[in-house]
């Protein structure tokens, strides 16, 4: 019974969203507020029974370990955010939360930059291997703008916008087929799941 | 008081992780496990910044009667509702908590995504008409990735998954390899402002 229900329910909301294809309508109105309002809604719960429970409550009250009553005072800053004269407060779980931004000095120049570099700094044996290398030194000097794009070393550059429009052409068809096959979800869900036109 | 000192945790703790990254020492592991619990204690706080938020924008509608301010309603009925039912009756499967999820949450945001599916389709033929060089090279490699991987491109040629592999693999690769490479220059950067005090927006504006 419930599951005839819930299928009718998300048949409905989904027909709803579709209709914004034709225009603005209280149907979309209405499935886009109810869709903002459940899903913060379902991270209230997921977050106090996942996060909370597990690594605040529990350690805290029921293995009393007690060293956890800073964190979670500091945590509890947050709430004043909203406050006009303890705003202030909540710089501290902030604080705290950004300390975290100095593992990413050595890891962004190791995985992003050394990582990069070591790859593409591999003997030319190949065509593809020395494409590879005109494209990215080619686009890195186009965002080079310390030097005037001219001459022999403009053409140069330019080249780096072809291979970066070819990159975002294949990031581009990707997307669209991730989109698609989405879409393609949804009709099976109302042509099977809920009108039972296809097995 | 106010500012300072949350300027000089973020200093402190941002050195010291520089540091741990180097010296793989029980201590420093053993911080980094420690603050790591730290963290969950104080991130399980921070959904109260998006509820409050989302509560105060919608509340502000309804007492200011904006365009649309009963779909407001809606909204916080939902997020009130959701709420409730998981805190009653649990968040495991079968509980009407999921049932809301599997019904509600899935199908809308499913629907949502593909909806994009239309918007760029139509947005793409604005912008790849091929005015120019660069446009028709972006659109002849959007439409043989798009053909590459679905069987139909197969049909027309055993060449288009071929060519499909290649682009991704050799000119796909150069491009994401120089952007990898200026954002990694980016994110050091700005992880080193964070850390220097020079970037400050993430404590937020006022007075005070």
């Amino acid at each position: 019974m419930m599951e005839t229900i819930g299928i009718w329910v998300a048949a409905f909301l989904t027909l709803s969203m579709f209709s914004f294809l034709y225009k603005d309508n209280p149907f979309y109105k209405f499935a886009e507020h109810l869709f903002v309002g459940a899903s913060m809604g379902y991270f209230i719960p997921y977050t106090f029974f996942n996060v909370f429970i597990p690594y605040a409550y529990n350690p805290l009250f029921l293995r009393h370990n007690y060293w956890l009553i800073i964190p979670f005072v500091i945590g509890l800053g947050y709430w004043f955010r909203f406050s006009n004269n303890l705003g202030w407060l909540s710089r501290y779980p902030i604080a705290f939360s950004m300390g975290i931004v100095g593992m990413g000095v050595p890891m962004s120049i190791h995985a992003q930059i050394l990582v990069q570099m070591r790859t593409m700094m591999l003997p030319l044996t190949n065509i593809n291997l020395i494409l590879i290398f005109i494209g990215t030194v080619s686009i890195l000097l186009y965002f080079f703008f310390s030097k005037a794009h001219e001459g022999l070393y403009g053409k140069f550059t330019s080249v780096g916008i072809w291979f970066m429009m070819v990159g975002f052409g294949a990031s581009f068809g990707y997307t669209v087929m991730a989109r698609l096959s989405l879409l393609i979800g949804r009709l099976q869900f109302l042509l099977g799941d809920w009108l039972g036109l296809i097995k | 008081m106010k500012r300072t000192i949350p300027l000089l945790i973020v200093m402190i703790l941002g050195m010291m992780f520089v540091v741990h990254t180097f010296v793989p020492h029980k201590i420093s592991q053993d911080f980094y496990n420690w603050y790591q619990t730290w963290l969950k204690v104080m991130v399980s706080f921070a959904v109260i910044l998006g509820v409050g938020s989302l509560l105060m924008v919608h509340t502000n509608k309804i007492k200011r009667k904006a365009p649309a301010w009963g779909y407001s309603w809606l909204t916080i009925l939902a997020l009130v509702g959701t709420s409730a039912a998981g805190f009653i009756w649990g968040i495991e499967d079968g509980t009407p908590y999921m049932w809301i999820f599997e019904n509600v949450n899935a199908p809308l945001g499913a629907t949502m995504f593909s909806l994009l599916a239309f918007y760029m389709a139509s947005a793409a033929y604005k912008a790849f008409r091929a005015r120019s060089m660069e446009a028709t090279l972006l659109l002849i490699a959007a439409i043989i990735v798009m053909l590459g991987r679905v069987s139909i491109g197969n049909a027309i040629t055993e060449w288009i998954p071929d060519i499909t592999q290649w682009i991704l693999n050799v000119p796909n690769l150069a491009a994401k390899r120089a952007i990898k490479l200026g954002v990694g220059l980016g994110m050091t950067a700005t992880s080193l402002k964070i850390i220097l005090g020079i970037e400050r927006t993430y404590l937020g504006g006022g007075k005070q």
